[in-house]
């Protein structure tokens, strides 16, 4: 077998193993490899059986059975043979993988499994391990020429084009049935590590099947904030094909702004089913929001927001914040509000943070405040913001009673709504 | 009332679900379609109508499945088929759909040169300018923004039914003739049917339909409403070539059968009839030629980038998806520039498309159907036993048409002229 790239790693790939010979301890024929499977539970990259078959009776060969991988073949240390009929704790590298959509989880994206890599490993005997996921021109080349060519010149011709390849431990499998999944032990922890932003453009590119498992598994704060991040035809159908219990856990980590518009989107039925399953507190204030219309100050804010009574000092607000689990989404500002919760003045966190502790927080508060109706127009928003240079405008009702915030970015989102630009 | 309320949210429902299923049955009466029909009506009279009804459920048939699939997996037809069948199928049937629609961009552009002409307008101002238009159109443009323009542009359709209605066909054997079913043993004739069924059920149709109803986020629960429109966007498209040939039966066939060179030909043979039938008919087909000119090429770069794994859509920027737009520019460059070259051979090039189409369309269907039946990607989804009946003989009469259809492109016979179709 030809070494590949470095002198240190013996590289087989899987389009050259399906189809290498199984060579018995005294050189008998034994038939031809037509599958790869690696068991994770026992070991998360070894090849753990190589399947081999007439027709439709499949046999398999464990790893220990294998002496030597070398020109002609495998070499076996023996000639039993047990008969194959699948096994949920198998992963088939042709049959699952080959050919699928993966998720790569340090270049953030959705890639087509062109061929796969694998390695000679020296631990005894010899195995084979698996090293990489080749995604690009490489591996497309490799299966197009295969058997049209020999392996040696398929070799040779590929090494000048440039390699795209995933390492192993990069690979995410997406797995939609969580039975399967268990027996793989495929967890989806590890998409954790993206920001929500990415792997909502991650989602976007997959199945409808497989973006459900990713919802049912992803942790219930980090799904609200990558569904948040979603387009809005992709959120309506993962809204609609989660059960409604899970969607109301996951709509309630949500701000309950960003809950409310993605329940908009549903039709009501949907919508109830979903609201019923909610917490009776994020429950109704989402209610209430699906009331006002989209484009009004009332349409565009959130209802989480810090507000402190006015006579507060420095050091009070401090003490209640410190140690908070808040839930306000742009921690820049806080309000101040009299007894009847009417808007009294506004404080960015920055000025409260060099004051001394024993002043008011009044004292801190802009000389105006700037505020809004709740019915005001979305347009008259965006002036505000433009004109004040605002970060947080506070919305009131008719009373000036405080009813929320709408922040910067609110206003970006509204300038610049995600374009549904696509095919 | 309350009765007339869900009749407004039906509706709204419905509207919102408007435009896959209609824009590729719109699309589908291109100008090659458009020449066909006029040839049929030009050189046949009424007589060809009633294949129009067996038309319209080959093509519902293939429209649904597809349709269904988008909703149901949420992929591309494209995905599927690399999926499950591997990367050496696709590259193949990749290549094959890039031949064909490349061939049929051009055609479409010969369409827009044909219409411009009769204005008059040099092919070598219009062309460029429609390419200019087309490819700034959809780069620039956002998909919904697109789909709107779209949906207006079908509005266009309606100039053939005035048309029709200026020419004071013969109404009453024209409906007649939609009903009753006439086999001929002449060979011009069975060319013509041919040449009207390939036309009608094209390869790249069940393509873009799955790209566009995933690409809107239809999932299963929103269906129901899909599948309507997909139904109602066929009926559509053979109203259409319904009145096209009434037109042509009724200003040409009436006062001489002949055979018509082009689709621009047909329009200046209504020229006696009034000025109003042949503004409307040549407004008709440059419209057309326009709007398959837009969808064509950027379905085509769609879909074989998915199926390759490749970056596509236009929400992706140049860096992101570079393949992609270099196909999609190439094919509008190269289709426009091939109708400028001065004796360029379009007519053997559309023949050639015809002979591939015919190829490729009943591997596609086949395709499908193996994909709809699987229960494991469809679920309650796939078809039942009537329907796979009805659609398996479908594919069975498609595959024996498109042998025919290949032969007679191939080998050109009967009536002296060049057969079945060119634009």
């Amino acid at each position: 077998m030809e070494r590949s790239r470095t002198d240190s790693v013996r590289l087989v790939y899987l389009t050259e193993l399906t189809g290498m010979r199984l060579i018995g301890p005294q050189g008998a024929r034994i038939g031809r490899v037509k599958e790869a499977a690696v068991a994770p539970r026992e070991h998360p990259r070894r090849v753990s059986r190589f399947l081999f078959g007439f027709g439709r009776t499949r046999f398999s060969v464990r790893w220990d059975q294998v002496r030597a991988f070398d020109d002609a073949g495998i070499v076996l240390s023996d000639e039993k043979f047990v008969p194959y009929y699948g096994d949920d704790y198998h992963l088939l590298l042709t049959k699952d993988l080959l050919d699928q959509q993966i998720i790569d989880v340090n270049g953030r994206k959705v890639v087509r499994v062109n061929d796969i890599a694998l390695r000679v490993a020296r631990n005894g005997n010899e195995q084979l391990w698996v090293h990489e996921v080749g995604v690009g021109l490489q591996g497309a080349f490799r299966r197009l020429a295969e058997g049209l060519l020999p392996n040696r010149i398929i070799r040779e011709i590929q090494e000048r084009m440039t390699p795209r390849s995933i390492p192993w431990e990069a690979c995410n499998i997406v797995e939609p049935d969580p039975q399967r999944r268990l027996r793989l032990s495929i967890s989806h922890k590890r998409l954790e590590t993206i920001h929500p932003a990415d792997l909502a453009d991650i989602v976007e590119d997959l199945g409808s099947e497989d973006r459900e498992a990713l919802f049912e598994t992803l942790g219930e704060e980090f799904a609200a904030e990558t569904l948040e991040e979603v387009k809005d035809t992709v959120k309506t159908s993962i809204l609609h094909s989660l059960e409604p219990e899970r969607a109301a856990d996951i709509l309630e980590e949500m701000d309950p702004a960003e809950a409310a518009e993605a329940l908009a989107l549903l039709e009501e039925r949907a919508r109830k089913d979903i609201v019923r399953d909610m917490e009776p507190e994020p429950a109704d204030e989402v209610t209430e929001l699906l009331e006002y219309e989209d484009d009004t100050a009332a349409g565009m804010m959130a209802t989480r927001y810090l507000a402190f009574p006015e006579e507060s000092t420095v050091r009070q607000v401090v003490a209640s914040l410190q140690g908070e689990d808040t839930q306000v989404k742009r921690l820049t500002h806080f309000f101040l509000v009299d007894a009847a919760g009417r808007l009294a003045g506004a404080v960015s966190l920055g000025r409260l943070a060099i004051a001394p502790p024993d002043t008011s927080a009044m004292s801190l508060a802009y000389r105006t405040t700037v505020e809004v109706s709740m019915d005001a127009r979305a347009d008259e928003v965006v002036e505000l913001f433009e004109k004040y240079n605002l970060y947080a405008l506070p919305v009131v009702d008719a009373d000036r009673v405080l009813q929320g915030q709408v922040t910067a970015d609110d206003v970006i989102s509204f300038l610049s709504p995600e374009m549904e630009r696509g095919l | 009332m309350a009765l007339l309320r869900n009749l407004r949210a039906r509706a709204l429902t419905f509207l919102g679900v408007l435009g896959p299923g209609f824009i590729t049955a719109m699309v589908d009466n291109d100008a090659g379609g458009i020449f066909t029909y006029s040839d049929a009506g030009a050189r046949w009279g009424y007589v060809p109508l009633w294949t129009l009804l067996p038309i319209t459920l080959l093509l519902i048939v293939s429209q649904e499945m597809c349709s269904r699939m988008g909703a149901v997996t949420g992929k591309g037809l494209s995905d599927l088929i690399r999926e499950e069948f591997g990367l050496r199928v696709t590259v193949i049937v990749m290549g094959l759909l890039l031949a064909v629609n490349f061939t049929n961009v051009a055609a479409n552009f010969a369409g827009i040169a044909g219409a411009m002409e009769l204005l008059p307008v040099s092919r070598y101002i219009s062309v460029p300018l429609g390419a200019l238009v087309v490819w700034v159109l959809v780069v620039k443009g956002t998909y919904q923004n697109v789909e709107k323009v779209f949906l207006a542009a079908s509005a266009f359709y309606l100039a053939y039914v005035v048309s029709a209605l200026l020419v004071e066909p013969d109404w009453e054997l024209a409906i007649r003739s939609a009903v009753r079913p006439v086999l001929m043993a002449d060979r011009s004739y069975i060319a013509v049917m041919i040449g009207m069924v390939g036309t009608s059920v094209a390869p790249w149709m069940q393509f873009y339909l799955q790209a566009a109803i995933v690409e809107k986020g239809i999932d299963s629960t929103q269906y129901r409403d899909t599948r309507v429109e997909v139904v109602i966007g066929c009926v559509m498209m053979a109203v259409v070539a319904f009145f096209i040939i009434v037109a042509c039966a009724g200003a040409i066939w009436e006062n001489g059968p002949r055979h018509v060179q082009s689709s621009a030909e047909a329009a200046e043979a209504l020229l006696p009839l009034g000025r109003y039938a042949y503004a409307l008919f040549a407004g008709g087909l440059l419209c057309s030629s326009l709007f398959a000119s837009s969808i064509l090429p950027l379905s085509t770069a769609y879909t074989v980038c998915e199926g390759l794994g490749l970056e596509s859509g236009v929400d992706n920027d140049f860096d992101e998806a570079p393949t992609f737009y270099w196909m999609y520019t190439m094919l509008i460059v190269l289709g426009a520039g091939v109708v400028l070259i001065p004796d360029f051979p379009i007519v053997p090039m559309i023949l050639l498309s015809q002979v591939l189409n015919g190829i490729l369309l009943p591997v596609v269907m086949i395709f499908v159907l193996r994909l709809v039946n699987r229960k494991d990607l469809m679920r309650e989804w796939t078809n039942g036993p009537v329907y796979n009946l009805v659609a398996w003989s479908a594919v069975v009469i498609m595959i024996g048409l498109a042998i025919l259809l290949a032969v007679f492109s191939a080998f050109p016979m009967g009536s002296g002229a060049p057969m079945p179709s060119l634009p």
